[in-house]
């Protein structure tokens, strides 16, 4: 999927700090969580960006940062070259028609006191010229039939539908102003196996007939592989490595996504010999105190001096050949097939 | 069925020859106000010591209520046993009057939860609670006890056990957390450990961990597992051998490496279908149509049918009981010979 056009959505050197503050009347700052720490990428038009990473690497962080519910500490998103991290009101109203959300947990995400009319037809109340007058409630009908679910069941409430009916729910609603852009902070992790597959399959048909952008937030490596065209593996607030599909998957460059892939048990008893599997030891360090130079190297069996010294930085690494070459973060970056059994 | 007895001389009044535990057409049920829910209805299966039994099914299929049932933690009411038999050693737990079933309970029988921040107490300590099961169960002195709690820490690999051991549980990371209900399961050293989706809320890599540790003990101690989990994958890894549950009904059972690779009960075969491979980039995700069923509204017949690509009629008018297709390999289905051939596993 290469279209040569404008990215759609320009995210550069994106941080978000936390204060940590002691004292009840006279605060001081003592510290920062640095839940995001410089992030760079781009998202063209009618392309999936998957956004994988362990809890706490931030990646939910960014996706409200897109969404501008949190206010960066630094940086800038810019979608389609206008800044968007630093306007509010009426502007902001007008941005967010183009970029939506659709949220992890369907059972809490959705308001149990409105009825599914109310929960989908809401943004046109706030957007009145999206739909002309009146039309609004044929339009949450509309948007019903698209996700799948019987436009009949419009004044019902959510306690009436099951997790996956829920979800569609949720999508709709992401799609009723007719966004170019909809973030997806772990969409199908709250459902169960069989239900999975079909919102995903939902969520595919829906970005072929709209022409629509994703980022895919998952921590899920195989799902993000099967929706996605671009995947970024995010480690402690920053980006480890960057890649297409193929590029990540098939031929990881970085230590830890080599890590994180052999990590993911895979249904197939026969394949399992054959798995080299890397299994790290310790938890992801605090992002009040990251470790200096690279992040990873604490749990990173290639760790030399270097690595404590100075940061790599995300970028082409040179000896690398064919879809290796791609950016990692990594002074000793070097390609390793994990996901194939040998 | 393989009944290869290894356990060790028991002092209890065992039945010689019996496996380590049998759970025999067990049914359950919860009577609400709003009508009764079917959870279980007849579930049979068997653990050998040594041996790990995966029990893989989606929310409502009822592997929850079967782990509850044995354990003796059911909610009652709203929760009836309505049938059925769930012997450990022989002997039929269900007869045993209270402070019987007590003396199994952590002791003999142990369960490991999912979600280990609300299964911990957050006011103690966890050396406070690990030392609790050696004070309570066997009279130990706290000091006694502590030292205990220390020992275990130290088996389930946290890192400076004893400068740790006053630790609360929000102090703990997920998988360390994970660790401490494991060390809790392992304190008594059961003979049988039931663990109820331990790596469902842990990140991969920690989960990796975790369920090595949990492999590891299992084979070292020689105790029988049942690991109850919706994801196939983790499954893949360290059971011997799967029921796959649907609405209350094991609907097939098999060892681990021939389920996979030939699945002989559509619905196995469209769960297999339905997951994204990490090593493959798929085109269209298969999907089961439709969604699990009610409860209170079990379809007739074969409860899969309004889901099923195979169903005729008489899968809406018999229920297809779980009987054998091939060695070892049992299947509920009235079209078993048909999935099985297409797969390729006769």
């Amino acid at each position: 999927m290469t279209t040569a056009a404008e990215p759609i959505l320009q995210v550069q050197n994106l941080v978000k700090h936390f204060p940590l503050t002691q004292g009840i009347l006279f605060q001081k700052q003592i510290g920062a969580v640095k839940a995001v720490d410089g992030v760079n990428f781009e998202l063209t038009q009618g392309e999936t960006l998957g956004l994988v990473g362990e809890s706490g690497c931030g990646k939910s962080t960014v996706a409200k940062l897109l969404m501008n519910l949190e206010r960066a500490t630094a940086g800038q998103v810019r979608y389609k070259g206008e800044d968007i991290s630093k306007v509010s009101g009426k502007a902001l109203r007008s941005v967010r028609r183009n970029i939506q959300m659709v949220f992890q947990d369907p059972y809490t995400s959705l308001n149990p006191r409105m009825t599914v009319a109310d929960i989908i037809g809401e943004p046109y109340a706030i957007h009145p010229e999206a739909a002309p007058k009146g039309s609004a409630k044929h339009r949450v009908q509309e948007l019903l039939e698209l996700v799948g679910l019987n436009p009949e069941h419009i004044n019902r409430y959510p306690h009436q539908f099951s997790g996956g009916q829920r979800q569609r729910i949720g999508i709709a609603r992401g799609l009723a102003l007719n966004p170019e852009i909809i973030i997806c902070d772990e969409p199908v992790s709250a459902l169960d196996v069989s239900v999975q597959a079909q919102v995903i399959n939902l969520m595919e048909k829906l970005q072929g007939e709209f022409g629509l952008s994703y980022v895919f937030i998952a921590h899920d490596l195989s799902i993000v592989r099967h929706i996605s065209d671009r995947v970024a593996v995010m480690y402690l607030g920053k980006i480890v490595e960057i890649g297409t599909e193929t590029e990540i998957y098939d031929h990881p460059t970085h230590p830890y996504t080599q890590a994180l892939l052999s990590a993911v048990p895979v249904p197939d008893p026969a394949a399992r010999q054959h798995r080299e599997r890397i299994i790290l030891t310790g938890d992801v360090p605090s992002p009040a105190n990251p470790p200096s130079g690279c992040r990873f190297r604490t749990r990173c069996w290639k760790a030399q001096e270097i690595c404590a010294q100075e940061e790599p930085l995300l970028q082409i690494r040179t000896g690398l050949q064919g879809h290796a070459v791609h950016a990692s973060a990594c002074h000793f970056a070097e390609e390793k097939d994990i996901v194939h059994s040998h | 069925m393989t009944t290869n007895q290894q356990t060790k001389p028991e002092k209890t009044d065992a039945v010689p020859g019996a496996p380590l535990l049998e759970v025999d057409d067990l049914h359950v049920e919860f009577r609400t106000r709003d009508g009764v829910a079917k959870a279980i209805n007849g579930v049979s299966y068997s653990v050998s010591a040594g041996e790990t039994l995966a029990v893989l099914g989606e929310s409502g299929s009822g592997k929850s209520v079967t782990a509850q049932t044995i354990m003796g933690i059911l909610d009652m009411p709203p929760g009836v046993i309505t049938g059925g038999e769930i012997r450990f050693h022989g002997r039929d737990m269900l007869k045993m009057d209270k402070d019987e079933r007590r003396k199994i309970r952590g002791k003999k029988i142990a369960m490991i939860f999912q979600d280990a921040l609300s299964a911990l107490n957050p006011v103690y300590s966890v050396g406070f609670q690990l030392a609790e099961m050696y004070r309570v169960h066997e009279g130990m002195s706290r000091k006694d006890a502590k030292a205990r709690a220390i020992e275990l820490m130290d088996l389930v690999k946290i890192p400076a056990a004893k400068e740790r051991v006053n630790d609360y549980p929000h102090q703990f990371s997920g998988g360390m957390r994970q660790r401490i209900m494991i060390a809790m399961a392992m304190a008594l050293d059961p003979e049988l450990i039931i663990a109820d989706e331990p790596t469902t809320a842990l990140d991969v890599t920690v989960q990796a961990q975790v369920m090595d540790l949990l492999a590891e003990l299992q084979r070292e101690r020689h105790m029988g597992l049942i690991l109850i989990t919706h994801d196939l994958g983790v499954v893949a890894d360290v059971a011997d051998k799967i029921a796959v549950m649907y609405a209350g009904r094991i609907v097939e059972h098999a060892p681990v490496d021939k389920l996979y690779s030939s699945p002989a009960h559509p619905y196995t075969e469209g769960l297999l279908a339905s997951i994204p491979r990490l090593d493959l980039k798929g085109q269209d995700l298969y999907a089961i149509k439709g969604l699990p069923p009610n409860l209170m509204r079990i379809p007739s017949g074969c409860a899969f049918n309004p889901r099923c690509p195979y169903a005729q009629d008489i899968c809406r008018a018999d229920v297809p009981p779980l009987i054998e297709v091939a060695p070892a390999r049992h299947s509920a289905c009235h079209f078993a010979q048909q999935v099985l051939d297409k797969n390729g596993g006769s």
